[in-house]
């Protein structure tokens, strides 16, 4: 049976290897600058669409953590993101205006780029509304993270997504171009986050904190997966299998231990609750391309009318790396 | 009279030559080692760079590999050169390209010069040391290892195995005793210029040859051949995490390292500019010298490699997800399990949480809601009361409340009516003391206005769980403590088992009690056991109650203390 189910998971990694590869056709090039790109470099992977107001800090936090290079697709934005990309001399910029849905959410476009530009780097794949976070982030660089990872022979880096949200409303503060967003979504949930085993991907099943508690509490098994592996070095024929969640070969998705230790791990600060949020996703049911017919938008657009505040009293204030470290959320492992 | 320096560069070359002009400068002369799979060109780019040195020569190139002859190989040739070009090297340290000195050259040579006839270098026996990783310590000298580890692991691992399977054994050279120790030593011209010049130096070196990982052996064993003081530690800074990789230093390292006090510290991280900036300006010689003193960043070094290895008992997160047979302890604190008791006294929960400190929760496995302390809707880490989120991961549920309530001690009320999913993790959770009083989910039937139908069909059903509960706790691998009543024991005299409850679970230390929890009125409570019994239904959970008007019940009273002026 194990063999049967070895042989078909790398059927499926096959299938989706190609799959990427034709699904590169969709993607028409409106900026390459990967002649830049130095051997060690690593390099960002996003798909967005609509996000000119958030990509100048974007640009600036990963800036700042050393990435030298982002390869951006942008998925159909009516709001001048793709002309606002085109200018940065450190992004390498595509276009598409096909289904999100049909490239898996995006996750094609993504394999095929790390495919071609990434064999060999690490690839750091985030979304426009996602801060990675990783131990001594504030004093070390990511090469330093890398370098540390390449001399302990690790090929992945775990992340568990980790929800931001305002106090009040959303739509109580509005959002500035370059703002850090962590300044208005500067709250999350410590500690209700929920962990069981997927043994077919040999990863963890993680859930829980705001989405889960204020829309999914009745049906939790529908509420958003947490766990994520946006730190990859990518050898050929690695692919993501459903968003950053899980990867094949299932090896690269065993960034945690299963014997009492603790490995190094990150966090993605995740701040999806800002002021644009509801009209957003009410234009996302419209446009049902995301996971399950964005049910998971519709969900939000109907809890929130009601209450519109993520906050509670046991909601902790985001300080720093060390802070997240102590509560349990990510880890330093042996890294000093 | 000076110290010379033997560099041993594979990488990072820029960072190296900066390193070896530092000591150049200071009057240290170097035999400089690059390993040959270093292109020509950067090699080359190397040597120009270090060419305005007369003091620095460079050794014969070989080949470089982890865990093999090629690096002792390496160091022989560079020692023979720097005994050969620098007489006034009175000792000869080891370091490599990734290196960095943390006090001055003057401290050192003072340090040295004080020291003249003696050799720094770690040299435990085989059967004393603690750092071999994969079980090879003593068979590094005994066995054969023709394979190499990194590239052919297999081959390697499989040698070994048949090796030991067949039971062949090296002799080691008549004399010697195995040591072993770090390979950044530091030896004196004396004790340097007998190992090399050995007569028997020929045999040793075909014998270590073919001894794993030999620069940890070679030096550390022939140095006690010879006279000469051996001070068995090393004067590098250099500490191996459970793998054994070496640790690497940072920027943020450098308050750390500077208060270390120690020598030389490897491995730097290349791009760590502020420790190179800072540690390669001069700096005035300490007026006193110091010992090196490692203690502290020894202790942070441990830690991690704890953190990496135990982890924090209880934490369940993305890093870390042992399985729950994996760990004695299942959650991360104690807590206290009470049941029957919330439904035996009113407000057994508010009595606890005054009478002892402890945090004292409802039903938190209710089937309507969690029912956390002060009827709060949610709690610490932001965990939800909603009954269906806490079923969907009864496990997770209950790991985060103790988790999140670190140094906070819990209690909670379980019974029959409760989701019994979580009952065996409980169970077998060596963090958690489970007290029940049995029968008492009759307490609340008999007080109900339901139709006594109902009421008969609901005690079954409670009963049939509560017994598979009991049950399960009888298993002799349980690991939770357990006490266990029956109700009419405990209705019998109270006080003593609450005493002594509070006395355990308490957080204030020996404290009497001054107020009893109130018990809820039980008369006519033996003629509704009868009439159960008449229903054909047998209620044996809750002991032996006289079937009359009910037992004689006293509410429990607490002697007021003597007050003793």
């Amino acid at each position: 049976m194990s063999i049967l189910d070895a042989y078909k998971r790398g059927a499926r990694r096959r299938r989706l290897y190609l799959r990427a590869i034709r699904k590169r056709r969709e993607l028409e090039c409106v900026r390459d600058r990967t002649q830049a790109i130095k051997t060690r470099d690593i390099l960002v992977v996003t798909v967005l669409r609509d996000e000119i107001k958030r990509l100048p800090f974007f640009l600036k936090y990963y800036r700042d953590l050393g990435i030298r290079h982002f390869l951006m697709v942008d998925n159909g934005s009516t709001d001048g993101s793709c002309e606002y990309l085109a200018e940065q001399p450190d992004v390498s910029l595509w276009s598409t205006g096909a289904s999100y849905r049909r490239a898996r959410f995006g996750v094609d476009w993504v394999n095929w780029l790390a495919r071609r530009y990434g064999l060999g780097k690490w690839i750091l794949t985030v979304d426009v509304d996602e801060f990675f976070i990783y131990p001594f982030c504030d004093t070390r660089p990511i090469r330093a993270l890398t370098d540390w990872l390449d001399a302990a022979e690790i090929r992945s880096f775990g992340a568990m997504m980790l929800d931001m949200y305002p106090k009040g409303a959303m739509t109580d503060v509005v959002y500035q171009p370059g703002q850090d967003p962590l300044e208005i979504c500067s709250w999350f949930d410590a500690g209700n986050y929920m962990i069981s085993r997927n043994w077919d991907y040999a990863s963890l099943w993680i859930q829980g904190g705001p989405r889960a508690r204020k829309f999914f509490a009745e049906t939790p098994y529908r509420a958003p997966a947490l766990n994520k592996v946006p730190l990859v070095k990518w050898g050929r024929g690695n692919v993501f299998v459903s968003s950053t969640h899980m990867l094949l070969p299932r090896g690269l998705n065993l960034v945690f231990d299963d014997r009492g230790g603790e490995k190094a791990c990150g966090c993605l600060l995740h701040v999806k609750f800002l002021d644009a949020f509801l009209e957003k996703s009410q234009a996302e049911v419209a446009r049902a391309e995301h996971y399950r017919g964005a049910a998971e938008y519709r969900a939000y657009a109907d809890a929130l009318r009601d209450d519109p505040d993520l906050w509670c009293k046991w909601s902790e204030k985001y300080i720093n790396w060390r802070q997240l470290e102590i509560l349990g959320l990510m880890s330093k492992g042996n890294w000093a | 009279m000076t110290v010379g320096f033997i560099m041993l560069c594979h990488e990072a070359l820029d960072r190296a030559a900066q390193v070896a002009s530092h000591w150049a400068d200071r009057g240290c002369p170097l035999v400089i080692h690059v390993d040959k799979r270093v292109s020509a060109a950067r090699f080359e780019r190397f040597r120009t760079a270090l060419a305005r040195h007369d003091n620095i020569v460079f050794s014969s190139r070989v080949a470089c590999e982890w865990g093999t002859w090629s690096l002792v190989s390496a160091t022989l040739r560079a020692a023979d050169v720097m005994l050969d070009r620098f007489p006034e090297a009175k000792h000869v340290f080891m370091v490599s390209g990734t290196c960095l000195p943390l006090r001055s050259v003057a401290d050192l040579k003072t340090y040295l010069a004080d020291r003249p006839d003696t050799s720094f270098i770690e040299s435990v026996t085989t059967a004393d040391v603690s750092w071999t990783k994969g079980g090879l310590d003593s068979e590094r000298f005994t066995l054969r290892f023709p394979f190499s580890w990194k590239r052919q692991r297999r081959l390697f691992d499989a040698y070994v195995r048949l090796q030991r399977r067949m039971g062949v054994q090296r002799r080691i050279p008549y004399g010697i005793r195995p040591h072993m120790g770090s390979q950044w030593w530091c030896l004196s011209r004396r004790a340097l210029k007998a190992i090399l010049e050995d007569p028997r130096r020929g045999e040793f070196e075909r014998y270590f040859r073919r001894v794993w990982i030999p620069d940890e052996s070679y030096f550390q064993t022939l140095v006690r051949l010879h006279p000469g003081r051996v001070e068995s530690r090393s004067l590098t800074l250099s500490k191996f995490d459970f793998q054994g990789k070496p640790h690497i230093f940072y920027d943020d390292h450098l308050q750390l390292l500077r208060r270390s006090d120690c020598f030389v510290a490897r491995k730097i991280w290349p791009q760590a500019n502020r420790l190179y900036d800072t540690f390669l300006t001069d700096r005035p010689a300490s007026a006193t010298l110091s010992e090196p003193n490692p203690g502290k960043i020894d202790r942070i070094f441990t830690k991690a490699t704890e953190r990496r290895v135990r982890g924090r008992a209880g934490l369940y997160m993305a890093s870390r997800f042992p399985p729950k047979d994996y760990e004695s302890g299942r959650t991360c604190a104690r807590y206290t399990v009470f049941e029957g008791f919330g439904d035996l006294f009113h407000d057994f929960p508010g009595w606890l949480q005054r009478a002892t400190g402890v945090r004292a929760h409802g039903h938190l496995f209710a089937p309507e809601r969690a029912e956390f302390t002060d009827d709060q809707r949610s709690y610490a880490g932001a965990l939800s009361d909603s009954a269906s989120l806490r079923d969907y991961n009864p496990r997770a549920f209950l790991t985060n409340l103790i988790w999140n309530t670190r140094g906070d001690r819990q209690a909670f009320l379980f019974g029959p009516r409760d989701n019994q999913r979580i009952a065996e993790f409980i169970a077998y959770d060596s963090n958690a003391e489970i007290l029940i009083i049995t029968g008492c989910w009759a307490v609340p039937l008999f007080k109900s206005d339901a139709p006594f139908s109902e009421v008969r069909r609901e005690a079954a059903r409670l009963q049939k769980i509560e017994a598979a509960h009991v049950d399960l706790l009888r298993d002799p691998h349980v690991k939770a403590r357990v006490r266990v009543w029956s109700m009419a024991d405990f209705v019998e005299s109270p006080l003593e088992p609450l005493q002594s409850i509070a006395e355990e679970t308490g957080v204030w230390q020996s404290r009497k009690l001054t107020e009893a929890p109130r018990m809820v009125d039980l008369t006519g409570f033996g003629q509704f056991l009868q009439n159960l019994k008449n229903e054909g239904m047998n209620p044996y959970m809750m002991g032996d109650f006289s079937s009359g008007d009910g037992p004689e019940l006293e509410q429990p009273e607490i002697r007021k203390p003597y007050i003793v002026r």
